[in-house]
């Protein structure tokens, strides 16, 4: 059954890697889908790292409030848990459950009102139309949106830490500059690209092949942010092990 | 010429199509009737390829579509216009996107000639100022001629319909009935058209096929209609008062035209 869906996957990621039929109409898709998957995820994304940002640092301080710990640790800590964990991880499933959703019911909608059938009976490689470009603006822009909530989660350690008064200024910025280590964001980077990847397809899959109505089809996007969430907690656990041991 | 050899289809061990054979000739419009339900969409779709028969042979031209790699299927359908059933607009398109996709898809016209012919197709199924709506905001009339000229405007070699006028209010029913069976002379198109309007087969039935209970159970041209006395046929096409006159007079006279 998992070996089945595995394998039916596999050959849809077959059919999505051939070269487009006609590039133009993939670059328009392209940016069409850039602006849809990513430029307007920024608003929420940058608002949520933000916010976790400072939270980490008034949990972080708390911890840390024994007087032989150096403040400088509070600064540390938070660069290290957002730039290893909350950006690459964290958002990425809240992007799975947001665009996730999104991909799997517009696909399946496609579906289920014949419309890809429409492309296919025209001879268009309906997989590739839909899922290609999706896939490549997710992988190409999730890395930057991903970069962009580092940027905000620290920054809004920073301003938290200075209003509650919890951590000043100088020792936040010592810690952030103590700790920075650039292999950090390229492995946060790397595993982005993996989550990206998974974001722009699960949903697309479940989509595709959706049968029935529009009854079906809000199960299947239920079913897409599933699948979506738990194929990166598995994924992360993994590029962890694999990269920083 | 389309020929279609012994095509069985069952969903979940019911069986819809049990062994059907037809062939659908060129330049002519060929006509798929029968009560709802009785499987056309699962029929045109089977021979579209959409959905994968159980048995049973489909050649475009003599070619073999079971024999074609998937490549050579998508070549074919480039020669193919489909008109579905529930029209199947993109929905993110406007009228005149819809229409040009093919094109943009497929040619390398000009902007200025993908222009000219989207207006040229759109006249043609009666249709005007449209261009710069979405399928969700005209009405479902409209959206059935706009799929008519979105499956034209590539001059298909094969066109299919589903129900092109079910929807239509008879007077456009009649033009579109009437275009279809135009670009299928002129053009010298392998038109096959599913409908159960008693109309439109008067109209254009050039050769019509009956399917019921999964067999194909008459095959005749319109005049041949009112003489017939295949049961099956007589069930579905006179069950109303007016054609059952309309039988009793063409029968006096001894012929129609
Ligand atoms: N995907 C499917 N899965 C299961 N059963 C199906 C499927 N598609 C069609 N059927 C069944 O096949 C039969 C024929 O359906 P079809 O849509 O071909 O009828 P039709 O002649 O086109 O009717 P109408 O004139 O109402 O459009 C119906 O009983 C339908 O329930
Ligand atoms: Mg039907």
């Amino acid at each position: 059954m998992y070996l089945e869906t595995i394998g039916k996957y596999a050959l849809m990621l077959k059919e999505v890697f051939k070269k487009p039929q006609k590039p133009k109409i993939f670059w328009e898709n392209y940016f069409k889908e850039v602006e849809d998957l990513g430029i307007k995820s920024i608003g929420l994304v940058g608002f949520i790292s933000f916010f976790i940002g400072g939270v980490v640092t008034i949990q972080t301080a708390r911890n840390l409030s024994n007087p032989l710990i150096d403040k400088l640790y509070i600064g540390y800590a938070t660069i290290k848990s957002i730039i290893l964990e909350f950006s690459p991880t964290f958002i990425s499933i809240i992007l799975a459950g947001i665009v996730g959703s999104y991909i799997a019911s517009t696909i399946g909608t496609m579906r289920i009102t014949e419309q890809i059938d429409a492309l296919d009976v025209m001879g268009v490689n309906s997989l590739n139309y839909l899922v290609l470009p999706k896939l490549v603006a997710a992988v190409t822009f999730y890395p930057f949106l991903i970069t962009i909530s580092m940027f905000l989660g620290v920054f809004g350690g920073w301003v938290v830490g200075n209003m509650t008064g919890m951590v000043l200024s100088e020792d936040y910025l010592k810690g952030i500059r103590y700790s920075f280590d650039s292999f950090d964001v390229f492995y946060a980077l790397i595993k982005t690209v993996f989550f990206a990847f998974f974001i722009a397809t699960i949903p697309a899959y479940y989509g595709y092949y959706v049968k029935g109505g529009s009854l079906e089809v809000g199960r299947a996007a239920t079913q897409a942010v599933i699948w979506t969430s738990v194929s990166i907690i598995i994924v992360n656990y993994i590029l962890t092990q694999l990269l920083l041991s | 010429m389309i020929e279609v050899k012994n095509l069985y289809k069952s969903f979940d061990g019911k069986a819809v199509l049990k062994g059907i054979s037809a062939v659908f000739e060129t330049g002519k419009t060929n006509m798929i009737i029968g009560r709802s339900g009785s499987g056309k969409t699962v029929f045109l779709k089977s021979i579209l390829g959409l959905i994968k028969p159980d048995k049973g042979i489909i050649s475009f031209d003599g070619r073999i579509w079971e024999q074609m790699s998937a490549e050579e299927k998508r070549q074919i359908r480039k020669e193919v216009g489909v008109v579905f059933q529930g029209n199947a607009l993109f929905d993110s398109m406007t009228i005149e996107e819809n229409i040009k996709f093919p094109m943009r898809m497929f040619t390398q016209l000009s902007p200025e000639e993908k222009k000219k012919r989207v207006n040229e197709v759109l006249e043609q199924v009666n249709l005007e100022g449209v261009n710069d709506k979405y399928p969700a905001e005209i009405s479902g009339g409209m959206q059935k001629r706009v799929a008519l000229a979105r499956a034209i405007v590539l001059y298909p070699k094969y066109l299919f319909c589903d129900e092109p006028n079910s929807g239509l209010d008879p007077k456009t029913a009649i033009i579109i009935d009437n275009l279809i069976h135009d670009l299928t002379i002129r053009y010298n198109t392998t038109t096959v058209i599913n409908t159960h309007d008693m109309n439109s087969i008067m109209e254009i039935g050039e050769k019509i096929i009956l399917l019921k209970d999964g067999h194909k159970q008459w095959e005749g041209d319109k005049s041949e209609i009112f003489f017939t006395d295949n049961p099956d046929l007589n069930d579905f096409v006179f069950s109303s008062a007016l054609f059952k006159k309309v039988k009793e007079l063409v029968q006096k006279e001894g012929h129609f035209d």
